[in-house]
């Protein structure tokens, strides 16, 4: 049986195992290199990205999340999303630059400007909670754009990594889910 | 659910966000950037911590907009800011300068005895405090996207914040055995909406995230309150009152995500200078508690 890992140092981890959950997949909380270990794949939560690049300097995660992600699927939603992105502007951060995509922090405003929005993934409409959502400026040659939202991408895949500027984990929709669950061996 | 409607449901979205995490009492910016630096998952602004309010006595009011801010511009993790209990003037105009979150706060002075604000209306999430459930469940009918168990600000003692996480927690737990007509008995005595508490019963938790408050000084303080149920921490005087901000911040934020680990903790508590001044809540006057405000 493969097992997802999620990355627990802060943020709605949770969430994510409940979706697993339902589509009939083991995952364990991820807080340390060891715990890497036996995961066929990996989930960056939603979050604060600083609080995540904290706590993976601390843990001296940095090398060993890059080095997991070259050969295994990684899937990060907002925050996870930005810690994906080969660039992060606003302000400019560290990242583990694992997806070819550029990444502008906080890119709708504050949370007054968060919002509920319907986009489609393959003509199919689903749900997407933009929570002081990044917006994904720069999509390199090989990321295919999933979904977009008023014409910027919001979900793009590059055959191993995917990442969502929206929280599929807060809806009760595993449309999103499923793509990455479909990788993790 | 009826009440979870879009607007709520991003209101929440941002507290899901915030779990496992810290949030910070700031008053300036240095701070706010002192509270960032060490992974702080949000800073609330305010104009004096806890523990000087409680010195210094004297109306507490919302922060001077400048103050806000300055903090606002300072950091990029979400700013919250807080308004006086049924002040909702503040909130409008805290709403309008586009914080984060607002808590509607016991330790500000109240500026209403008898009603909360109505959160309901607001495009901005509120968290408030509660001691027990009913107090939670009546913030939430109200429009309140987090609740924080209130503790006892300023004090430096974690005896309150574990009283209020251990009584919400166990009768949350006592809801979830009792049969529907039972449950409207509950929601009598509880003084909740019938609604609110059939969800806690099918669910063994609130709709929105509960994370704890008051009295937080030490990463054993925060991880214990973590094991009790609280789903992230709040710190208020506990950092800024110490003799080494940035460590304490540091190790605050660590022990929020390693709870459940000895061995991170015991790291995570080495070499951090003395603690905040802690208080002996039952040498305090009545009036002198902050928890005891709001209904």
């Amino acid at each position: 049986m493969p097992i997802a890992g999620v990355l627990a140092l802060q943020g709605d981890f949770e969430a994510h195992q409940r979706v697993l959950a339902g589509l009939g997949l083991s995952s364990v909380q991820v807080r340390t290199a060891a715990g890497l270990a036996g995961c066929g794949g990996l989930i960056i939560p939603g979050g604060e990205s600083t609080t995540m690049l904290k706590m993976i300097g601390y843990e001296n995660l940095l090398e060993p999340l890059r080095e997991f992600g070259r050969s295994k699927p990684v899937f990060g939603t907002c925050a996870g999303a930005i810690l994906l992105a080969r660039e992060v502007s606003n302000p400019v951060q560290v990242s583990l630059g694992l997806m070819d995509i550029s990444v502008e922090r906080n890119a709708y405003g504050r949370q007054v400007h968060s919002h509920v929005a319907r986009i489609a993934i393959d003509e199919e409409e689903v749900e997407a909670v933009f929570i002081r959502a990044p917006v994904i400026r720069r999509v390199g040659p090989s990321t295919r754009v999933l979904a977009r939202f008023e014409g910027t991408p919001v979900l793009v895949d590059d055959g191993l990594h995917m990442a969502a500027t929206f929280h599929p984990e807060l809806t009760s929709s595993d449309r999103v889910h499923r793509l990455f669950a479909a990788r993790i061996r | 659910m009826v009440f979870l409607d879009d607007s709520l449901r991003v209101k929440i979205g941002l507290a899901e966000m915030l779990k496992g995490g810290v949030i910070m009492d700031v008053t300036n910016a240095e701070q706010a950037v002192i509270a960032e630096k060490a992974g702080a998952t949000a800073v609330m602004a305010l104009e004096r911590v806890p523990a000087d309010i409680r010195k210094e006595g004297g109306v507490a009011r919302m922060a001077p907009i400048s103050k806000i801010r300055e903090i606002m511009a300072s950091v990029s993790i979400p700013v919250m800011a807080k308004a006086r209990i049924g002040h909702f003037s503040e909130a409008r105009i805290l709403e309008a300068l586009e914080v984060d979150y607002i808590d509607e706060s016991e330790v500000l002075t109240p500026a209403d005895e008898e009603h909360h604000i109505d959160k309901r209306g607001f495009k901005v999430p509120f968290v408030c405090g509660a001691r027990n459930l009913g107090e939670a469940l009546r913030r939430i009918a109200e429009g309140a996207a987090m609740i924080r168990t209130k503790g006892e600000a300023g004090s430096g003692n974690i005896v309150e914040a574990v009283r209020h996480i251990r009584t919400i927690v166990k009768e949350m737990r006592q809801l979830t055995v009792l049969g529907n007509e039972e449950l409207v008995a509950e929601s009598k005595k509880l003084q909740a909406p019938l609604e609110l508490v059939q969800y806690v019963a099918k669910h063994g938790k609130l709709p929105v995230p509960n994370f704890s408050a008051g009295g937080i000084a030490t990463p054993a303080d925060a991880a214990l309150v973590m094991s009790l149920g609280a789903e992230a921490v709040f710190v208020g005087s506990g950092i800024f009152k110490s003799d080494d901000p940035d460590a304490r911040a540091r190790a605050v934020v660590k022990a929020a995500t390693h709870w459940n680990d000895p061995v991170k903790l015991l790291e995570a508590s080495e070499d951090l200078g003395i603690g905040m001044f802690g208080l002996d809540i039952s040498k305090l006057q009545e009036s002198e508690l902050l928890q005891t405000r709001g209904w």
